[in-house]
């Protein structure tokens, strides 16, 4: 225990897991959530959301380097476990593992997600509804949606739990008991929020 | 009908510390309120295995023989725990036995548990009152917290909750919930408490409560019951304040 980083390292990446990252997946979902209102709808939402003033730095502050950090991090924390829910099948460690395993999906979602999207519009393509439905024209690709949002939510959601544990403040059996109850709440609503956005891309 | 009763164990066995393991199995007369200790004496009296060979008896470690110690922690039928209170008749057979991999196995069952007990210094889990003079008695602990720090007193330093933790391995260099607990405990006592940064800031080191992924295995397996995680949880909220006082200044 000679060093000092890793303690600030883990808080760091807790606080990110949840400001702006956190923040910005509900953002994002409940935006594109007005799919299920239209066309037009959505598209004047993606147009208000990309032509926010200061758009680059926005997303390099609130989206890039958070997520690069978190995730990369999130990755090395995550092999460094040594999982055993096969011996100690108990609940918080079936949680501790799909925390870390959800996360390493939604990074590949992520990354592909990013590609299709956010890089394509780099290179020319317009962010629209159109987008998305050519997008989620193919079946594999909907059910590929939908496990990627549903893994995000998950680990946003739990994620919280932990959050509240990391910086101390659910301390007793009884508060972290409590605050499952209420995180996965926030998963199940977070993921109705985003699959029947994608639904209405179909 | 007792009289020809069998036990069957399959026992996880190793010459030393850096060869390989192997199992072997043995079967032995019933008796009545046999424990796994018991048994593994019986095999030492007479050690030849189930297909007749006969081998060197096994080496395991125990002192207590009543679950104070820790010292004959080992893995029964894939948990770990104290081999002293393992009754034979509550264990499913054959009782499979090998020993807690989380340390370095030094023979057979019998692990080297002293990371623990060099957690246990890193940490300072003590209370400084060596001085040149008397300095009479300290202040009194109230009744409620002397209650809950009791519990945690109770820590033998077994190492089941490091074996059960799965941040706990070989590339990681967490120290395990056992030395974390012990300092919320020195922590709480009154003349504990004056040096509690210094605690504190030892486990805001590398490897210290920084590395907990909150699975909670740990206050699952813990053989005395101590409340591992809710040490840890309020050991987080007293680190995340520590660290405030470190960066901005205090005046503490
Ligand atoms: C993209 C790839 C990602 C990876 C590989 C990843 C990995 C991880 C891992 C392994 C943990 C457990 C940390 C611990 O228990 O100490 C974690 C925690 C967390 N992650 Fe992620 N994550 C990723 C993305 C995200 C995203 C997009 C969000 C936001 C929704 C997020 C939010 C959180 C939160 C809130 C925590 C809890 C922090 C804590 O334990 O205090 N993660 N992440
Ligand atoms: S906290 Fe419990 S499981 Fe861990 S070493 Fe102490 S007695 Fe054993
Ligand atoms: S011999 Fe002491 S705990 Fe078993």
């Amino acid at each position: 225990m000679a060093g000092n980083r890793e303690f600030a390292n883990r808080r760091l990446h807790s606080l990110l897991g949840v400001i702006p990252l956190g923040i910005f997946v509900i953002q994002h979902l409940v935006v594109n959530h007005y799919a299920t209102n239209g066309v037009e709808s959505f598209n004047k939402a993606a147009n208000f959301m990309g032509g926010l003033p200061f758009r680059i730095f926005l997303e390099t502050f609130i989206i890039f380097l958070p997520l690069a950090y978190h995730a990369i991090y999130g990755i090395y924390i995550a092999f460094t476990a040594k999982n055993n829910v096969g011996r100690y099948s108990y609940f918080r460690n079936w949680m501790f593992m799909l925390q870390r395993l959800t996360g390493i999906i939604t990074l590949i979602f992520v990354a592909w997600h990013l590609w299709e999207t956010r890089i394509a519009a780099a290179r020319g393509s317009d962010v629209n509804f159109d987008m998305m439905s050519n997008i989620l024209d193919n079946p594999f690709m909907v059910a590929f949606y939908i496990i990627g949002i549903v893994s995000t939510t998950f680990h946003f959601a739990n994620g919280l739990w932990s959050f509240a544990v990391t910086w101390g403040l659910t301390i007793s059996p009884r508060a972290q008991r409590i605050t499952t109850y209420v995180t996965m709440v926030i998963f199940v609503a977070l993921s109705y929020v985003g699959i029947s956005a994608i639904l209405a891309f179909v | 009908m007792a009289e020809n009763k069998n036990v069957r164990f399959i026992i996880t066995r190793q010459d030393n510390p850096d060869s390989a393991p192997y199992q072997v199995e043995f079967v032995l007369p019933y008796r009545p309120n046999m424990n796994v200790i018991s048994a593994l004496m019986e095999i030492r009296r007479n050690p030849v295995q189930a297909n007749g060979d006969k081998t060197a008896p096994i080496t395991w470690d125990m002192n207590c023989l009543e679950e104070v110690c820790g010292a004959c922690s080992m893995v029964i039928n894939g948990k770990p725990r104290q081999a002293c209170t393992a009754l034979v008749d509550q264990l499913e057979q054959p009782i499979r036995l090998e020993p807690m991999r989380t340390f370095p196995v030094i023979r057979d069952l019998q692990v080297d548990r002293s990371r623990m007990f060099d957690s246990l210094k890193k940490v300072k889990a003590w209370i400084p009152i060596d001085g040149t003079y008397d300095l009479g008695p300290g202040p009194r602990m109230p009744e409620r917290k002397r209650q809950w720090a009791y519990e945690l007193s109770k820590c033998m330093t077994c190492g089941v909750c490091l074996e059960a933790c799965p941040n706990v391995n070989s590339s990681s260099d967490y120290i395990g919930p056992q030395p974390l607990s012990q300092v919320r405990l020195f922590n709480a006592h009154p003349t504990g408490a004056m040096n509690a940064p210094e605690r504190l800031n030892a486990i805001m080191g590398d490897g210290g409560i920084a590395s907990c992924g909150m699975s909670q295995n740990c206050v699952q397996s813990c053989p005395k019951g101590i409340p591992l995680t809710t040490s840890i949880a309020a050991l987080n909220r007293d680190t995340t304040i520590q660290s405030f006082r470190n960066f901005f200044g205090s005046d503490r």
